[in-house]
């Protein structure tokens, strides 16, 4: 950090303290979780809510893009979800590919004559793909065995997508409730395609054993949770520390002028098109990236994961935790996700009526629909809006 | 005085109807020119025109020194070769405070990642200061747009019109809705802007049109019907049946 700024102005932090105080939870929180966990040998936490929390961290994570691109800039994009789930697969083939690989070599290590890269390569195809009746490698798996190529695709995929789809949308002028539909039918097309058998990403079955890292396989799940529980909470607290100077920077404050009034902002001089275009990609990319650490802790992901629901819930989090302020997508995602985890997991105890008894699992959506619903009129800034408040006061 | 903007030949209709009708008109630089006419008569679409919101059917459009066409360029292109708007409701970014709309409004790169990357430097902060005492803002700065009052809000949308630099500003129905006072105010920046460069102005005051003390030109259904000084529009037979005959026309 350069101190002594020549021109007497607030820092960046003095400007927006928020920013601190919630990377300071966020170690903290960090902290405290990785040292109750089983990997520590305190075992408080369990290896399985680790994973949940690591999970919900992700969620954070994508819930911060949307705000960016619906609480700030205005786009109400109903299909972020899919950039989450492109993400999940590019990291997921390697996961898959490289431990089919490891175990093939090893099954076949013990024949007299060492099999040929063919023999290896269809052993690895069969495993991967019998489940879809195939045992080719189809064209998308090209650079499956490489890490870092697949890495790259994690941002490359959602980025160069969200391009593509953006500047043929907002070229057009597409806006509004128009564009959330179109938002829609993408995630909808990529899920649909994703679930044909000869898609290349096996079809509904997805890809699974995700959680298996290939290398670690000695190192137990207790230690992969919380590396990966790490990751998120490192990955969570650049995204929050890129998209909080995003928009404190002026470009902050030109997208927030769209989101107001376009017309106004092009009679400015901007072009709105390109400011839109820079929000969708980035916040595209954030998502994917997401996507990748989320789904080695779920283990398993298939096309259901991008269904357009999905996406539609990432607008809920937003809207209850409030949009237009960071840590208020973080707060929505977090309560709504850890609640949703613990109503549908059996974990709140069902009410018993006499005449009926209330399941959670079945009424949870009831709940959230009227928390939705109930946020929307009482607390129209959301939870961070009632914070705000507080805060304010005091 | 040198002309700035060519318009001729211009003709647009929606659905049939002749909203610009073989329109021409010359605005010089520096120049004060106010627009008048009935409603329908053409005046928004003229702006619209200008400024990119609309293509016209036929017809020419010419800007600056170098006689740029403005027909296909889009409106940030446009804005950006020197064209400034003002709306007939002010339209300011409500839930920004009066700094940052004027910020947003000054001269400087407009691509996203230059904004980005945005350092705020002296020279800025200075014309800001400068157009916010013109405006009679200066005390209002951290306060957000729509804490302001209607005659704040128009002069904000004036400030932030002045802090583009444009060589030619187009102000839609600037008095709409203010005090005597705050009129007075209102006609000091114009006249003060038009010192430098060329304005038309929109407006359906008569009053307000005879303090600009300027040139007026009278639309009517589409087309340039007269022009001149305001007296000598006022005494024209055509205008007077027209126009000024309606009872909706105060004056």
């Amino acid at each position: 950090m350069p101190k002594a700024h020549p021109i007497p102005r607030k820092s960046f932090i003095s400007r927006n303290p928020s920013v601190l105080y919630f990377l300071a939870a966020l170690g903290l929180f960090t902290a405290i979780v990785a040292l109750l966990s089983e990997a520590t040998g305190a075992g408080l936490i369990s290896t399985s809510f680790v994973k949940t929390l690591g999970k919900t961290l992700c969620l954070c994570l994508i819930a911060i893009a949307m705000d960016v691109v619906w609480g700030y800039c205005g786009i109400l994009s109903l299909g972020h979800f899919a950039f989450f789930g492109i993400g999940g697969y590019a990291i997921g083939m390697w996961l898959m590919y490289a431990r089919t690989e490891i175990i093939v070599v090893n099954s076949l290590s013990g024949q007299i004559i060492p099999p040929t890269p063919n023999e290896i390569s269809d052993a690895i195809g069969n495993q991967i793909f019998g489940v879809v009746g195939s045992s080719e490698f189809p064209l998308l798996w090209t650079f499956a065995d490489n890490l870092y190529i697949q890495l790259a695709l994690v941002l490359i995929v959602p980025g160069v997508l969200a391009l593509i789809f953006g500047w043929l949308a907002f070229r057009s002028r597409v806006t509004g409730v128009y564009l959330s539909i179109l938002t829609q039918a993408m995630t909808l097309a990529l899920s649909l395609y994703l679930f044909q058998n000869d898609s290349g990403l096996r079809g509904n079955n997805g890809l699974s054993g995700l959680q298996n890292i290939p290398g670690f396989a000695d190192s137990g799940q207790d230690a992969v949770s919380i590396v990966f529980f790490l990751a998120s909470a490192l990955a969570l607290g650049f995204g929050y520390l890129l998209f909080a100077w995003i928009t404190d920077s002026k470009l902050g404050s030109i997208i927030q002028a769209i989101r107001e009034d376009e017309s106004r902002a092009r009679f400015l001089g901007y072009h709105v098109e390109s400011y839109k275009l820079f929000v969708f990609t980035i916040t595209a990319i954030v998502a994917g990236i997401a996507g990748a650490l989320y789904y080695p802790q779920a283990g398993i992901i298939n096309p259901a994961e991008i269904a357009p629901i999905a996406s539609i819930y990432l607008a809920v989090w937003v809207a209850i935790g409030g949009r237009g302020r960071l840590y208020g997508a973080v707060i929505g995602a977090a309560l709504v996700s850890l609640f949703s985890s613990w109503f549908t997991g059996g974990g709140a105890p069902n009410i018993n009526l006499g005449f009926y008894e209330i399941q959670w699992v079945d009424w949870w959506l009831v709940l959230l629909g009227l928390t939705f619903v109930l946020v929307t009129l009482f607390a129209p800034n959301g939870i961070g809006g009632l914070f705000d408040k507080l805060v304010r006061k005091s | 005085m040198s002309s700035l903007l060519e318009m001729s030949g211009i003709c647009k209709s929606f659905d049939g109807f002749q909203a610009i009708n073989n329109l021409s008109l010359n605005i010089g630089e520096p120049e004060l020119r106010a627009v008048i006419g009935p409603n329908g008569a053409g005046k928004t679409t003229f702006m619209d025109i200008i400024t990119g919101k609309t293509k016209p059917d036929t017809g020419t459009i010419l800007f600056g020194d170098e006689n740029r066409s403005l027909i296909g360029m889009s409106e940030s292109q446009i804005a950006m070769l020197g064209i400034g708007r003002k709306f007939q409701k002010p339209t300011v970014f409500e839930a920004q405070t009066v700094r940052e709309n004027l910020a947003m409004a000054l001269e400087n790169p407009r691509g996203p990642f230059s904004v980005l990357f945005y350092k705020k430097s002296d020279q800025g902060t200075a014309r800001l200061m400068e157009i916010a005492q013109e405006t009679n803002l200066t005390d209002h700065l951290p306060r957000l747009a729509g804490e302001l009052s209607h005659g704040q809000k128009q002069w904000l949308e004036i400030g932030m019109l002045l802090a583009q630099s444009p060589r030619l500003l187009l102000v839609d129905e600037p008095a709409a809705g203010m005090t005597a006072h705050e009129r007075e105010h209102t006609t000091n920046i114009l006249k003060k802007a038009a010192e430098t460069r060329a304005v038309i102005v929109v407006e359906h005051d008569m009053e307000f049109v005879r303090r600009l003390n300027c040139k007026v030109t009278v639309l009517h259904e589409g087309s340039v019907l007269a022009e001149g000084s305001l007296d000598h529009v006022t005494k024209n037979q055509t205008v007077i049946d027209v126009y000024l005959g309606r009872t909706d026309v105060r004056d």
